[in-house]
């Protein structure tokens, strides 16, 4: 990491990134922006919006369940129970016995439910509460090693899948007729997305996160044509966003989720103007 | 001479399917028979139509080809000898295409997609690009490569979902109401190209239709449909029929409706 660091203080002569937690917090933000920002356009794409704020929220329910069961590790917990969470969501959407936003909901507040009940027993979950805004200038060296690693990982799924959900999105009919396992396509992509998610939840925050995801995907499809672009314009603005909001909320003093998701709703905004003023 | 050697010493010739053998088909779901021991064949090099009521389990028995409902009897892939064949390549090109029509996606992308292992969002390299562009082609949809998708007019959005469901070229065609949402150019040169590609590369064409002037036009044999096989054979013998005449009692004058065209 040391050399990195270094070639942070040539390259980045600022004053705010003399600090090592701000070195931290620029690497994890370039890390993890692109992965969200590539599989949120898929998520917008399937309409599953709704289904990441699901995941995000379940992320309590991880933390307390893991906690319950002696686990140390915060960040296996997570991504374990993610896992477990998002196919479950997933297994009943498919069933089709209630309509999706509906079971959504049901898990949305069924996680924070059971997070809340575990975590504040003996009023002691202000300790959690960093869970809920996310604290990405308490990232360490580890963990910016296992970003890197999810976010190779993801890129790897992200090349493999790409091409069968884009046609399982379009419309699935389609894709089981030229023997696409759509099913076992859209598990997959849940999964990733769950990983992704739980990795990121600490840094982002669970209130915060699920508007990383869809911000960027959203933003950039009011002005793409092609799925290149989607891709393209997605990860430049979920990029620049994390970077911005870093320097903004150190300027401010104020939470960096926030500033982040500000700074994407903004883009998102004029996207949406342009977008109409492009379509004309 | 052995046919069979020739057919396989050209790959390119003709297809090694010589027919769907579909026997004792029947498909119930929550307790509702919706096909009932439906027997019939579909020939390759031949355009066979389904025609049918509203409701007489069109939609069902190309769900059954697809093995996308699950079902009783037998839908077999024969050769030239009538031996059992394999899995076969299937074409479909849907009546019904919902499809979120704000997603960022052109014609190329799509066919891109169903051709290249290289995922969309890396770009399309330029042999997937020059292939899409000849398979697109043989459904005069090449002028629409770079169109978005969801700006496609519904004559033009079947073109393009013709040209995917003939890369890779198929064994079995369906086409299930292909007609409906084109306009009058268009649907003759959607079936221009449909009859040539029966004659040239020896498909097995199913196509479903209501247009009667279509099927008398292009079908080799027609399948009358209602739960069951009611009538079967050239286009002039099912519209003859009696069971045509009693499915159909108000519009029952293909004649005129061909006619008209």
């Amino acid at each position: 990491m040391d050399g990195i660091y270094r070639v942070m203080d040539v390259l980045l002569p600022a004053d705010m990134f003399r600090y090592v937690f701000m070195k931290n917090a620029l690497l994890a933000m370039l890390l993890l922006t692109p992965l969200l920002a590539l599989l949120g356009t898929m998520a917008v794409n399937q309409r599953m919006a709704f289904f990441s704020d699901a995941l995000g929220h379940g992320a309590l329910a991880g933390v307390g369940l893991g906690m319950l069961l002696g686990v140390q590790n915060i960040t296996l917990s997570l991504v374990l129970f993610g896992l477990v969470w998002a196919v479950m969501i997933s297994r009943i959407n498919r069933s089709g016995s209630a309509s999706a936003d509906t079971i959504i909901s049901v898990f949305s507040s069924t996680g924070i439910a059971l997070g809340l009940l575990i975590l504040s027993r003996g009023g002691k979950f202000s300790s959690y509460s960093s869970l809920l805004t996310g604290d990405i200038l308490s990232v360490t060296g580890t963990d910016i090693l296992w970003l890197l690693l999810a976010l190779i990982a993801g890129i790897v799924c992200w090349v493999l899948l790409y091409n069968q959900l884009t046609l399982t999105a379009l419309n699935p009919d389609l894709a089981l007729s030229r023997g696409i396992k759509t099913k076992w396509v859209e598990y997959a992509f849940v999964c990733l997305v769950a990983v992704a998610v739980m990795l990121a939840i600490r840094w982002v925050g669970v209130l915060l996160i699920n508007a990383l995801l869809i911000l960027p995907a959203a933003a950039a499809r009011n002005l793409s044509r092609n799925a290149a672009q989607h891709s393209l314009f997605a990860v430049l603005i979920s990029v620049f966003s994390g970077v911005t909001g870093l320097i903004l909320a150190y300027q401010w003093d104020t939470g960096v989720g926030a500033a982040v998701v500000l700074v994407a709703a903004v883009i998102y905004f004029v996207s949406y103007f342009l977008g109409r003023i492009l379509n004309r | 001479m052995n046919l069979d050697k020739i057919l396989r010493a050209d790959p390119h010739s003709a297809c090694r399917l010589c027919r769907v053998a579909v026997k004792g088909l029947t498909v119930t779901a929550q307790g509702e028979t919706l096909l009932s021991d439906v027997s019939l064949h579909i020939h390759c090099g031949q355009l066979t139509a389904l025609v049918g009521p509203n409701g007489a389990g069109k939609t069902t028995f190309i769900r059954a080809l697809l093995s996308q409902v699950p079902y009783h009897g037998v839908i077999e892939h024969q050769d030239a000898q009538g031996k059992h064949f394999g899995a076969i390549r299937t074409g479909y090109v849907p009546q019904h295409f919902p499809f979120d029509r704000k997603m960022p996606l052109t014609v190329c992308d799509l066919m891109a997609s169903a051709m290249s292992k290289r995922p969309v969002w890396l770009g399309t390299g330029k042999s997937t690009r020059a292939l899409a562009r000849q398979t697109l082609a043989i459904a005069h949809a090449d002028s629409l490569m770079e169109r978005k998708l969801g700006n496609l007019s519904g004559g033009e959005l079947q073109r393009v979902l013709l040209a995917l469901a003939l890369y890779p070229l198929p064994d079995l065609l369906i086409l299930d109401e292909p007609v409906s949402g084109m306009d009058q150019n268009g649907l003759s040169l959607f079936l221009d190209v449909v009859t040539e590609l029966t004659r040239s590369h020896h498909l097995a064409i199913l196509l479903v239709s209501h247009d009667w002037a279509v099927v008398r036009r292009y079908a080799d044999h027609v399948v009358l449909l209602d739960k069951r096989v009611r009538a079967e054979g050239t286009p002039g013998e099912v519209f003859e029929s009696p069971a045509f005449r009693e499915l159909f009692p108000v519009s029952a004058y293909p004649e005129q409706a061909e006619g008209a065209s």
